[in-house]
């Protein structure tokens, strides 16, 4: 038990004992101001503290291995006024790893025992009271009962250095609840195992999972650890700066580089969190741009058409990016190991829409199929529910191919990320007229709108793309079919 | 246990003997060996029930030797003839193994089986699921990117495809299904097609209306997965270890209704494979039946690291398979309270709360057998017991059908043991001497009682009971091969060095269970074995520790070791390999009756028998 020896036994923490403090062990967690002052106790006192006849000792649950947190009381293997010698095994402790003898380091009386066999505390509380002389076991017992019946048996003192920073990061995530009715939540194994290595509330994570449970990924999105990392996370920066709480604890969590004063630090939303997950992933793909100007006039004159009839610019363009992608199946394709590819067996369209600050791709399935009315209701449909939520996961992460349009805003052009686990994604600029100058050198003015397509250079190469931004332009400058 | 083996050898020496006087034996030689030939005679012992009141083997081999002649006067008119001395129902493995001593012992052997060769381990049991575990194992290595770097290896992202995965296993199956089949074909085992049921005493049907007659019959009809009600199983979402094994789909998130050896191996699998596992289990502690402190080491190496949660103290009172858009619902009820608790939603559940014996459509009644939970009654030597409680003569009933010890291995013996009980030689199985084994990674073995067993028989029967234990932290072997986690534990006499159980969790602890295993059904004493002395740097030095750390107040018995040399020491002339290997066995059964019996009479006996034998050899 060497590695435990200073931490386990120590003084005890209650600042009424007439038997004052002698010292703080390193470990000795404070989180009571009364402790606190003594561990800050000049010099001076705390010689003439040590020199003090008796005292009651803490003994406190050991940290038995660099990952244990709490530690469950297996069985005192003596009984409370027992005579304890240096080096006699006291109590069984058990940690996340192994059942391991805790000695003392002192002589004395074992006076009371504050976390009973079963019990589980954290590391670093006091599990039992160790009295010098018998005539201290009766002040002992009075304390340890005074401990026990103020507030739960043990201080729930955070553990040492060996946590991780994510007590921070507890802060119940200010994730709009899914208003998913009255529904429980569901997270699988893992997912559970993660939240309470990481101390996030599971209850305020938003699932994403099929049938809206919780998966590894949310709590680690929610955890905001980069995912499948098998490690715990670093040890945090060095304790001296936790050591006043002061400013907000939130604060303390983020490492490099220091904050601008009053700034405020936003945990991400599970939202957030995927978008920042898939974003670090899609560097892993070696991608390309092509940018391709579709001549929209006749687009345009069709909208106006069908606008009554409920037809939207996003159905048009979805309907017109599947009939492309049907004839130039290599760009619907997926990679996802980086070994083979897959071709899609369906053309299911990802539109990207912003909605209340995050991003959501609600995705229109068989693009190429449906008729234009149909995807349009589709898609009224689906941002119904992606505004209140309520999207199933098939309807957000089916997609094969993804539609990105800023033109609303006037973008002129612009260029997107590749989503993880797509072939290509399409980012469509403004309609604007444009001054052409057609083959025979006549000037005229057209609506000229540029699409900018990104693709995974490991199955899409560049031919592939500028045939597929032909095809896709030939069908909407000839939108007829569109609506066949 | 140490008659059992002295007597093939002293028995084969008898026959070889009739053999030269031109006794009745060779009258019914086969072209096989000569040491077999002679055994041909035992198939006509009358019945074994008549040996049961002798009390020494010796004096039993020379009452057979009577009955010998005996029974060949009577052969010219048998009252009754018989289209098979011993007709099997069921080739699973225990038939399996029934069948080839049968034909060893010289008996006309049938084997029924309605299904396929090989019965639930060689098709949908141990084999196939060693295969997945076998890739599960590999797959955990791979992925352990700690341990890997240990070794100082780098290996890229470890995947796997599924339907490689589930080639394997098949591929197993059927390759061990051949074996087994070929080895009784080539043997004269005759292979008969269908179902085969009780028509009445002797006698047996098969298939439509085949009727054939037989000295003795041996039920080895196995189990089938036990499914409780209230659980729907659609083979999809909802299923047993038999749709499991077929590896048709790797859900994300499976609930494991059981944790006993078919789930956690399940366990290792699932998880090996990127499934998390919920298990269910019935009782207050995961993985029941397992010596305690086994189980929560276990539980700590193979549970809690990995993507495994766990209910227990419930039972999973009805489930639903996904169907409509949802998921597999289980509810949970409290096992004592049956109060509802919780309703789980997973991608699969798979059912593994035992197995049940498959018993039905046996003809059973034709015999007044009354099955008990499906479960054929038998008595110590699997002969099977009617409804009135007594014996049903000439019917034994071995395997997962008798419930004594599901397991397969154990249903081989038990097969074998019944064998040896129709060819006169009185055998009674020690159930406490087969070992147990659970394949995850590492490998949970057993063998004997667990220590809360021991401790209760060594109260009741008054002697004391110690353990002793050693860690596979402390074994090169495990250490080279950075798998230090592990622990060996035997539970034992103090007082005379006898071994009550020994338990391994560790790496090949499988393998290195028949150590113990054996000595525990040769009656081997810590005292001897401990002397014994084992290759380094292996990973069998954990059991040697294991018997070292040992304190056994008696000491070792310094005559077996005199012994020992000296009859070895005799040996000096090689002769063939068979040779060599019988005669340390035969050595030690002179020991142990020297020391045991002190019958010098019996002393000379076996020395003589031991030298005629290796005469004819």
């Amino acid at each position: 038990m060497a590695l435990s020896s200073s931490s386990f036994l120590s003084t005890p923490s209650l600042s009424n004992s007439k038997s004052t403090i002698s010292f703080a062990s390193s470990v000795s967690p404070a989180p009571i101001p009364s402790l606190r002052r003594v561990v800050f106790r000049p010099a001076s006192s705390h010689r003439r503290a040590m020199t003090v006849r008796s005292k009651i000792r803490e003994i406190f649950m050991p940290a038995l291995s660099s990952t244990m947190t709490e530690g469950k009381i297996v069985s005192w293997l003596k009984t409370e006024g027992e005579k304890l010698a240096k080096g006699q095994s006291v109590v069984v402790v058990e940690s996340d790893k192994a059942d391991m003898d805790v000695e003392t380091f002192y002589d004395g009386y074992l006076a009371a025992i504050v976390v009973g066999e079963g019990e589980t505390a954290p590391v670093g509380a006091a599990i039992g009271l160790l009295a010098e002389t018998e005539a201290e076991i009766e002040e002992a017992k009075s304390k340890a009962a005074s401990k026990s019946s103020s507030a739960p048996p043990v201080v729930p003192s955070p553990p040492p250095a060996t946590s991780s920073p994510a007590p921070a990061i507890s802060q119940p995530a200010p994730v709009a609840a899914v208003s998913d009715g009255p529904r429980k939540t569901v997270a699988t194994p893992y997912a559970k195992k993660l939240a309470k290595q990481h101390k996030v509330d599971i209850g305020s994570i938003a699932g994403t999972g099929p049938f809206g449970r919780i998966t590894a990924s949310d709590v680690e999105a929610a955890a905001g650890i980069a995912p499948s990392v098998s490690q715990p996370p670093p040890p945090p920066p060095p304790a001296a700066a936790a050591a006043a709480p002061t400013a907000t604890v939130k604060a303390a969590a983020t490492s490099s580089p220091p904050l601008l004063p009053d700034s405020s630090v936003v945990p991400f939303t599970a939202m957030q969190s995927a978008v920042s997950k898939n974003m670090i992933e899609s560097l892993s793909v070696p991608t390309f741009r092509v940018g391709y100007p579709v001549n929209t006039d006749a687009l345009d004159a069709l909208y106006e058409k069908v606008k009554p009839k409920g037809v939207t610019m996003t159905a048009l363009l979805a309907k017109a990016a599947g009939m492309a992608l049907a004839q130039h199946p290599v760009v619907n394709a997926s990679c996802k190991d980086g070994k083979s590819f897959s071709y899609n067996s369906n053309i299911n369209i990802a539109v990207a829409v912003a909605i209340n600050g995050g991003l959501i791709t609600p995705v229109l399935q068989d693009a190429d199929k449906l008729d234009l009315y149909l995807l349009s209701q589709k898609w009224k449909e689906l941002v119904g529910k992606a505004r209140s939520k309520q999207l199933q996961p098939h309807e957000y992460n089916s997609g094969t191919f993804t539609l990105s349009n800023l033109g609303m805003f006037g973008v002129d052009r612009f260029d997107a990320i590749l989503p993880p686990g797509q072939g290509a994604i399409m980012a469509v600029g403004a309609s604007k007229p444009t001054v052409v100058a057609d083959k025979d050198g006549f000037f005229s003015v057209k609506n000229k709108m540029l699409v900018n397509v990104t693709a995974d250079h490991r199955i899409v190469y560049g031919a592939d793309l500028a045939a597929f931004l032909q095809t896709f332009a030939k069908i909407v400058e000839n939108p007829d079919s569109l609506t066949l | 246990m140490q008659s059992a083996i002295a007597l093939p050898f002293s028995q084969t020496s008898l026959t070889r003997s009739n053999r030269v006087l031109g006794s009745t034996g060779s009258i019914f030689s086969t072209p096989r060996s000569l040491q077999f030939c002679g055994l041909r005679r035992e198939a006509f012992c009358s019945s074994p029930s008549n040996h049961l009141t002798l009390r020494s083997d010796r004096v039993r081999i020379r009452s057979t030797r009577f009955q010998v002649s005996a029974a060949a006067t009577t052969n010219g008119a048998p009252p009754k003839s018989f289209d098979y001395d011993l007709i099997i129902i069921g080739a699973g493995v225990g038939g399996h193994g029934a069948a080839l001593h049968a034909v060893e012992k010289g008996l006309k052997t049938a084997i029924i089986e309605g299904d396929v060769v090989g019965g639930t381990c060689v098709n949908r049991g141990c084999v196939p699921s060693k295969a997945l575990l076998a890739v599960s194992g590999r797959m955990r290595e791979l992925q352990n990117e700690h341990h890997m770097k240990s070794f100082g290896l780098q290996v890229s992202t470890a995947g796997y495809d599924r339907q490689g995965v589930a080639d394997h296993a098949n591929n197993l199956a059927t390759k061990i299904r051949n074996n087994l089949t070929n080895s009784m074909k080539a043997l004269g085992v005759d292979i008969l097609t269908g179902f085969g049921s009780v028509l009445g005493p002797q006698k047996v049907k098969y298939g439509k209306d085949n009727i054939i007659t037989a000295k003795n019959i041996i039920i080895a009809t196995g189990s089938v997965p036990f499914v409780p009600k209230g659980i729907e199983v659609d083979g999809k979402t909802v299923i047993t270890s038999d749709h499991a094994l077929k590896l048709e789909s790797v859900p994300d998130w499976i609930a494991i209704v059981g944790s006993g050896y078919i789930g956690l191996e399940f366990s290792d699998v699932y998880t090996a494979l990127g499934s998390e596992v919920t298990f269910i289990e019935a009782l207050d502690q995961l993985m029941p039946g397992f010596d305690p402190e086994i189980s929560k080491l276990a539980q700590r190496v193979l549970i809690n690291p990995r993507k495994i949660d766990y209910h227990t103290g419930v039972f999973a009172s009805k489930i639903t398979p996904a169907k409509d858009g949802k998921p597999v619902m289980i509810e949970l009820i409290d096992a004592k309270t049956k109060e509802h608790k919780d309703t789980l939603e997973v991608d699969a559940a798979l059912i593994a709360t035992g197995r049940a014996p498959f018993t039905n459509g046996l003809g059973l009644e034709n015999v007044n057998v009354v099955t008990q939970r499906g479960f054929i009654p038998v008595d110590e030597r699997m002969r099977v017991i009617d409804g009135n409680g007594k014996l049903v003569p000439n019917l034994y009933c071995i395997g997962d059908a008798n419930g004594k010890l599901m397991l397969a291995h154990a249903a081989s013996a038990q097969g074998i043991s019944v064998v040896e009980q129709v060819t006169c030689r009185d055998h009674v199985l020690n159930h406490l001497s087969i070992p147990a084994a659970c394949f995850t990674h590492p490998e949970i073995s057993m063998v004997g009682l667990t220590e809360p067993q021991a401790r209760e028989k060594g109260e009741k029967e008054g002697f004391k009971v110690s353990v002793a234990k050693t860690s596979f932290k402390a074994n090169t072997k495990a250490l080279a091969e950075n798998e230090g986690e592990g622990i060996a534990k035997m539970i034992y006499r103090p007082d005379n060095g006898e071994i009550l159980g020994v338990h391994i969790f560790g790496l090949h602890a499988a393998d290195l269970i028949h150590e113990a295993s054996n000595a525990i059904a040769l009656g081997t004493r810590i005292q001897d074995i401990k002397l014994a002395v084992h290759a380094h740097p292996t990973l069998s030095e954990v059991l040697d520790e294991l018997f070292k750390a040992a304190k056994v107040e008696g000491h070792a018995t310094t005559k077996t070791g005199d012994a020992k040399i000296k009859l070895n020491m005799n040996e000096d002339d090689p002769r063939g390999p068979s040779d060599n290997e019988k005669q340390p066995s035969l050595s030690k059964d002179l020991i142990v009756r020297s020391t045991s019996m002190s019958s010098f009479v019996e002393d000379i006996y076996a020395r003589v028998m031991f030298l005629v034998s290796r005469v004819f050899v």
